[in-house]
């Protein structure tokens, strides 16, 4: 395949025929694009993420789940050009159970590329990930890919003492973990063990390297509570402080949030399943949404796939631009602004811009 | 006169042999009252985590955690999905019917009133907004 001078004029041209092939219909996709100073080191890929696969009983799965993920696969599938590789963001399933990640895995496997996985929560804490890895491999991994080198963490472990000793039966300690909003959970954190693997694995990167992480969990403190959150984010962000150009991806939070702290630029990625409300929607609690996020349209429930959808990105400069295509929504994008030196969403980030969903109470 | 005052005492006796006044009540009342309105709560929050409030297993906590995001500040208000003026329960009946494709509850179940209290009890201390969208 050839790689086009300007991948944006391309992405415009990709959108223009889909809509037309698919008779105007708004395409979901959250395009990210990291650009490079040569445009032939521009590529893109497909992210998709929390698709909370659920079994019923026996053969039975929730169909609204399993229509998020078969329509964000059948999506990325039409990209054009293709995507050098796909994203799996992690919660594939709900209770972590071989039937929820075999079915998963089944709907994902219609995917036509090489396909990297990230590891959920609600796929880790009924057997600790143990069928996840046979399925998908290693929990935390780097890889190189045209000049940016790529980590993916397993960021959703938590102290031992409530993972080891707090439970009865793993069903208890996954059903413990899987309610957002119990109390009876347990802070997400990444751990020494993974953080001096990460150290190692960095020395080996020059400091001009663009650098893209992907973690299930937010690298960030945004709401405790829910687990927006990592409970050694600080130490991670210390070991990527040093490189020029870093990029976080993370799932969990079924919502478009973006953020800049120091070097490091973030951007979330929406749910094929279920949109979440910001956590300010939550009177009880304190939270600290970044300040940059303009929110997503508060969602319709009358319309099943509103608010979810998936993520497509480009990179070019090493830095993101991504474009959230909502289903039911205009689209989104969020990109990097070298002078301003943090995402900004290029339509609607002055307030002036903002339209009345994208306000939540 | 004096037959008068007789009957007087006689009524305040009577009164006071048969309980408080009905618009006096006491600190254990307003503790009983309150211990019944968060038993209720409670109820709420358990149907809200209950996988057996459908039939798919999906709970109510999955979409709203903290029943964040019901709104029952707003209601009632008018719901452009059903084209009228709705109150919450309408829209707690169209969350059973979909997303957990189970069964809707008549408005006075105790269910539908527990859930209702949990939604409220999350929402405290917001100010009332019927209408607001």
């Amino acid at each position: 395949m050839s790689h086009p001078i300007n991948r944006g004029f391309d992405r415009r041209q990709f959108l223009k025929n889909a809509s037309l092939t698919l008779a105007g219909t708004a395409l979901p996709i959250t395009m990210v694009e990291l650009a490079f100073a040569k445009s032939s080191d521009s590529f893109n890929f497909a992210y998709i993420s929390d698709s909370h696969i659920q079994q019923i009983k026996g053969n039975s799965f929730v169909r609204n789940w399993d229509r998020g993920l078969l329509r964000a696969v059948a999506e990325t599938n039409l990209l054009a050009p293709r995507p050098d590789f796909i994203i799996f963001g992690g919660d594939l399933a709900q209770m972590g159970s071989k039937p929820e990640l075999d079915h998963g895995a089944e709907l994902l496997s219609k995917l036509n590329g090489k396909v990297y996985h990230v590891m959920g929560e609600h796929d880790y804490y009924l057997d600790l990930g143990e069928y996840w890895s046979k399925l998908f491999g290693k929990q935390y991994y780097s890889f190189d890919h045209k000049g940016v080198h790529f980590v993916v963490l397993n960021s959703i472990l938590t102290y031992d003492d409530w993972t080891f000793n707090r439970w009865p039966t793993a069903q208890q300690r996954m059903a413990e973990m899987a309610g957002l909003d119990n109390p009876n959970g347990s802070p997400f954190m990444v751990g020494d063990k993974q953080r001096d693997w990460l150290k190692k694995d960095l020395a080996k990167v020059k400091k001009d390297t663009p650098v893209i992480v992907f973690s299930h969990s937010p690298l960030q403190k945004i709401y405790k509570g829910w687990n927006f959150w990592t409970e050694d984010a600080e130490a991670v962000q210390a070991l990527l402080a040093p490189f020029d150009k870093v990029t976080v991806f993370y799932g969990h939070v079924h919502q478009i949030q973006y953020n800049q702290i120091g070097n490091i630029a973030f951007t979330s990625a929406m749910a094929t399943a279920w949109p979440w409300p910001y956590p300010q929607a939550y009177a009880q609690a304190q939270q600290l949404l970044p300040k940059l996020t303009v929110q997503m349209n508060r969602a319709d429930p009358f319309f099943e796939r509103d608010a979810t959808g998936w993520q497509c990105i480009d990179i070019a400069t090493g830095r993101a631009s991504v474009n959230f295509n909502l289903y039911n929504n205009a689209t989104r994008t969020v990109a990097y602004d070298a002078q301003a030196g943090h995402p900004k969403d290029v339509g609607y980030q002055l307030d002036e811009k903002r339209i009345p969903p994208q306000i939540h109470y | 006169m004096k037959l008068f005052r007789t009957s007087c005492a006689a009524t305040v006796l009577l009164l006071a042999s048969t309980g408080p006044m009905a618009d006096e009540f006491t600190n254990n009342d307003l503790e009983r009252w309150d211990g019944q309105f968060q038993a209720v709560v409670k109820e709420g929050r358990g149907l809200w985590t209950s996988p057996d409030m459908g039939k798919n297993g999906v709970v109510c906590a999955q979409c709203h955690p903290n029943a964040a995001n019901t709104h029952p500040e707003t209601y009632p208000k008018f719901q452009k999905q059903l084209g009228k003026v709705a109150n919450l329960w309408e829209m707690v009946n169209w969350c059973l019917r979909n997303p957990l494709e189970g069964d809707p509850m008549k408005a006075d179940d105790p269910r539908m009133t527990a859930m209702l209290a949990y939604m409220a009890w999350e929402r405290r201390g917001v100010k009332l907004e019927p209408g607001k969208h």
